[in-house]
């Protein structure tokens, strides 16, 4: 049975040591912090200035004065620090973060991401945080669905739609699979969800998927 | 005596010239500059460019000024959002320019503009559509884009507490862009929750201290939503 949402973001988590900092995309990769155990210390960033950012609050609870990247109301957690724009943007160019995690449209065998414009016509795509982001942090990981609605591969030779940065993905965690991006290599399965056929992942990747050697 | 504590929207608003560039600082509503917003919807300078992470939401404020056709050209990282109406009409119908900028790279453009520096480096958006027709260069077997700096000539901030010197606090995740465009403009004004005397910020707390800051006044906006 190919992992649903909760199971993909829960196996994202599995794979986080403490210690590290890590700035999840908006979508299923904000579900990954409800994943880690409360006694591994994991730091979270958000764009807009926070480190230690902790879960959603209860509704009694909420504070105006503080919202995650995704507009949405969170906590601090004790040691949690607030800075501004530039310093966020320094954390995140300067490779302090160990790890971001994002949504995608599509992931290439070379590591490419596009997950900012839905085609070369939208004129007017919103980017905000996603290209400092593929571009700084220390790993970049994709959490998505393995296919489109429709069916189409989202593991591709190569990106059709435009790139958000190029050869920066090193691991991608789907429903059906996690599968590491090796360079000059390509997708390397590390793992298939249970029940799920080697041979099923490779027929909905639009790319070699290769075995660990 | 140093007093940059204005007596109303009109005295704040004060020569802000047609053409001008606006920073308006704010994320989300939190740290957003609503009161000065409307003061300059009132002041009239048309013909602007704004400087903002968001396009406007609704039809109040940002998206009002928009709206009323006084914004020439938005400077941002991500106009479309959930309620961004009146800029998606606008920029259909070809009545607002936009520029495109990833986030990081628009506050470094700012902090750069504050901090004297005319141009750097990044490798966000190399090899990608935002850094089509840019200048690239290798630094450590990578490539860069060269960015330039993004100054104002006007700065809109919202500000938790502040002093007549014009040092400032803020609330939360109310700081974002709001420290980094106080540097960068001519003209910097502030809207603050709170007045407070001289030296009542501890100078361990001041987070834009006030040289960075023209004008302040105090507009007391409550929770920025909910």
């Amino acid at each position: 049975m190919p992992f649903d949402r909760t199971a993909m973001a829960a196996r994202v988590a599995e794979d986080i040591p403490e210690g590290w900092f890590v700035n999840l995309g908006i979508g299923m990769p904000t579900m990954v912090a409800d994943h880690i155990p409360p006694e591994r210390e994991v730091i979270f960033h958000s764009e807009n200035g926070i480190l230690g950012m902790g879960p959603a609050p209860a509704p009694d609870a909420v504070d105006p004065w503080l919202i995650n990247a995704g507009k949405q109301p969170v906590t601090l957690v004790p040691g949690a620090s607030l800075f501004h724009h530039a310093d966020s943007f320094a954390i995140i160019r300067g490779g302090h973060l160990d790890l971001c995690v994002l949504g995608a449209f599509e992931v290439a065998a070379n590591g490419d991401i596009a997950n900012w414009a839905t085609s070369e016509n939208d004129s007017a795509p919103a980017v905000g945080g996603a290209m400092d982001l593929t571009a700084g942090a220390k790993r970049l990981w994709v959490l998505m669905e393995h296919t489109t609605k429709d069916g189409r591969p989202k593991l591709v030779e190569t990106c059709s739609y435009p790139l958000t940065a190029a050869g920066v993905v090193s691991r991608v965690y789907t429903n059906l699979a996690v599968l590491e991006v090796v360079k000059g290599r390509g997708f390397v399965l590390a793992e298939a969800a249970p029940g799920v056929s080697v041979e099923e992942i490779r027929a909905k990747t639009a790319a070699p998927v290769w075995l660990p050697a | 005596m140093i007093d940059k504590i204005v007596r109303d929207m009109a005295e704040a608003m004060a020569g802000i010239a047609d053409g001008s560039t606006v920073l308006i600082g704010g994320f989300g509503s939190v740290g957003q500059p609503d009161a000065l917003i409307e003061g300059l919807i009132e002041q009239g300078a048309k013909d602007l460019t704004v400087v903002a992470n968001n396009a406007g939401t609704g039809r109040v404020g940002l998206a009002r000024l928009m709206e009323l056709g006084r914004v020439r050209k938005i400077i941002c990282s991500y106009p479309r959002s959930a309620g961004s109406v009146v800029f998606e009409e606008l920029y259909r119908a070809g009545k607002i320019e936009l520029e495109i900028v990833p986030q990081g790279t628009l506050a470094e453009r700012i902090r750069a503009a504050g901090a004297g520096i005319p141009a750097f480096f990044t490798p966000t958006a190399a090899g990608t559509r935002l850094g089509q027709g840019k200048e690239v260069r290798e630094f450590n077997g990578r490539p860069h884009v060269l960015e330039t700096a993004l100054p104002g000539d006007v700065a809109l901030i919202e500000a938790w507490a502040a002093d007549r010197w014009g040092n400032l606090t803020y609330r939360g995740s109310g700081r974002n862009f709001n420290p980094v465009m106080a540097t960068a403009a001519k003209l910097t004004i502030a809207q603050a929750q709170h007045i407070v005397p001289l030296g009542a910020i501890a100078p361990d707390a001041v987070i834009t201290p006030g040289v960075f800051v023209d004008r302040v006044i105090r507009v007391d906006r409550g929770a920025p939503w909910a």
